[in-house]
């Protein structure tokens, strides 16, 4: 079922800047900042009331806190990519943006303090940082990748650092840390490490990469997919994987209803563009 | 002052004129963490197949100008569980519910007709034989008058009792009021018009089609003046035939000019995905429009546009 705690609002933006290839943007959304979880995504209606960009945008919560005057705040980081995360970041402070949030599922977040490793690509760092201040304070060891095409491109915003025990950065082209991608110095820190739970979130290749070095590493793995959706709230049937349930039986599964936070190992990685033998209703 | 703002569809009476259309709602318990879904005229259900199917692959969706392709296929878990979960569901909720159905010969839709005959707390059925995205052979059943009125006669052969048929027509055919004669004469309560168009997208970056199943169903608000050409068409030729229209309907005037033109009640799709609220807006905006244009019923705008001036 859709996120119970969602609720749809007009939302003034706090403020708006520009950071590396991003924009880092605040939001006012009053008590839906406390139901957020790290994992959890937004929807915003983009373009205005007489704009031909008809569908809603999802954009994963980077963070949501209380501001010390009691403002809910909602958090987001922006890839200005496609016309209405570009129309997004043109809005100003005091502009309002019709929102949906929290929606999805969020990370799991485990009882007892274990060793953590955090992989993000490109933008999918957004919401590694506020689940790696969650797993801080459950005691976790917490070390982080992030890898992306450029350095431009990596989002790693000082107070971020702060909440990680160690930071690994890969570029594809050696811009900045080490030059590879992000799956290539994922064994030796699980090692040095000894990681118990891989959290990721970024492209697919990376989440299937890292899957399979999850399987082989005898690791948990809890990703953030990204397929593209039309509502974001269960209903245009577009933003589908196959993935195994609890009963064995592997369904198209919506991301936003049922991720876009998963178990990795569910997930059966498919770029075919063809539904995979085995899946329900095939 | 509050106008009578009810409607019917071949005997069955609707609170409001506003429905949600088919595949755009799901069975309606998405929408219902929005607004209680009594305040729809009816949920008219995502088309059920006799066997669950999976849908396409991804990418199913392609957003273009004022509107998306879509190419889901009818992704579903088929119509027992459908039957026993969805429905059962919708009754507790007190929604009046519209069933659609599609299948991919005429004993599929026999079949479906029977499953449905004998279930309690439908008020109409939805026959979509003209979804474009269904693998028949290349073929269409809203197409060819023949295949169109085959669909209908099977489901009217076999669904028994008062339970209207309403018949969802696709407007790529060269005359749709040849189709909608051909169902009407077939046993065809209603009309919902109309489905989507078949368009495609290619993207320039990959040069190759952007969804998997190359070409996908447009709708959204570019696809309005096309909704309003064929509603008009079908209600300048059945003065009678109550039409479910639908096409890109965003707000209250886009479903006040499907009205005027013939629309007896209006579903509300792709609207929903950029605003879950969309219908509720849409009625409101719909009856103050009605109200305002000076009408104290609904009934009495439907067609309006068709008057012949003294």
């Amino acid at each position: 079922m859709i996120n119970s705690r969602a609720v749809q609002i007009s939302a003034e933006i706090i403020s708006n800047k520009k950071v590396g290839a991003y924009n880092h943007m605040v939001f006012a959304v009053g008590e839906i900042a406390a139901n957020c979880r790290s994992g959890n995504f937004v929807a915003i209606s983009v373009g205005g009331s007489s704009s031909s960009l008809i569908l809603r945008r999802a954009f994963a919560i980077y963070r949501a806190s209380l501001r010390s005057d009691g403002v809910g705040l909602l958090e987001l980081v922006i890839a200005p990519q496609g016309s209405g995360s570009k129309w997004l970041v043109a809005q100003d402070s005091g502009d309002r943006v019709d929102l949906i949030a929290p929606l999805g599922t969020a990370f799991g977040i485990p009882k007892e303090p274990i060793n953590a490793l955090l992989v993000g690509g490109g933008y999918g760092s957004a919401p590694l940082f506020s689940l790696a201040e969650t797993l801080k304070a459950r005691g976790c060891r917490v070390d982080m990748v992030l890898g992306a095409s450029t350095a431009g491109k990596i989002y790693a915003p000082l107070e971020g650092k702060r909440s990680v025990n160690s930071l690994t950065i890969t570029t594809d082209d050696g811009s900045a840390g080490i030059a590879g991608r992000v799956s290539e110095v994922l064994p030796a820190l699980i090692k040095e490490h000894d990681v118990d739970v891989i959290y990721s979130c970024g492209p697919m290749a990376m989440l299937e990469a890292i899957t399979v070095i999850s399987q082989q590493a005898d690791v948990l793995h809890q990703c953030s997919v990204e397929e593209s959706m039309a509502c974001g709230i269960g209903v245009c049937m577009t933003c589908v994987l196959p993935v195994e349930g609890d009963d064995g039986v592997i369904r198209m599964t919506r991301s936003c209803i049922e991720g876009p936070v998963m178990d990795g190992n569910k997930v059966l990685w498919n770029r075919s563009r063809e539904i995979p033998d085995g899946v329900w209703g095939k | 002052m509050s106008i009578n703002f009810s409607t019917s569809i071949g005997g069955a009476f609707f609170a409001n004129p506003i429905f949600t259309a088919s595949g755009c709602a799901g069975s309606g318990k998405e929408l219902s963490h929005f607004f209680p879904l009594t305040s729809l005229g009816a949920v008219v259900t995502k088309s059920i197949m006799i066997k669950p199917r999976s849908g396409r692959a991804t990418p199913r969706m392609a957003e273009t100008p004022s509107g998306m392709l879509n190419s889901i296929g009818l992704q579903g878990p088929g119509i027992d569980l459908f039957l026993e979960n969805d429905i059962p569901w919708l009754r507790d909720q007190g929604a009046r519910i519209i069933v659609s159905i599609a299948g991919e010969s005429v004993e599929d839709y026999a079949v479906l007709a029977r499953k449905l005959r004998n279930v309690s707390g439908i008020s109409a059925l939805e026959v979509n034989i003209s979804c474009p995205n269904v693998e028949n052979r290349g073929q269409v059943f809203a197409c060819h008058p023949d295949t169109a009125a085959a669909a209908i006669t099977a489901v009217r052969r076999n669904i028994g009792g008062e339970l209207p048929i309403i018949a969802k027509l696709s407007p790529d055919v060269t005359d749709i009021a040849l189709i909608a004669e051909s169902v009407i004469t077939a046993g065809a309560d209603g009309l919902a018009l109309i489905n989507t168009l078949l368009g495609m997208v290619i993207d320039i970056t990959s040069m190759a089609p952007k969804l998997s199943q190359k070409t996908g169903g447009l709708s959204g608000p570019a696809i309005r003046p096309i909704a309003v050409r064929a509603i008009y068409q079908v209600r300048a030729a059945f003065p009678k035939i109550p039409i479910v229209g639908m096409g890109g309907v965003t707000n209250g005037r886009d479903a006040f000019e499907l009205v005027l033109a013939g629309a007896n009640a209006v579903s509300i799709g792709t609207a929903t995905f950029g605003n879950p609220m969309a219908a509720i807006h849409i009625k409101n905006e719909l009856e103050e429009l009605c109200q305002a244009r000076g009408f104290s019923s609904f009934s009495d705008a439907v067609s309006y546009a068709h008057r012949v001036e003294e």
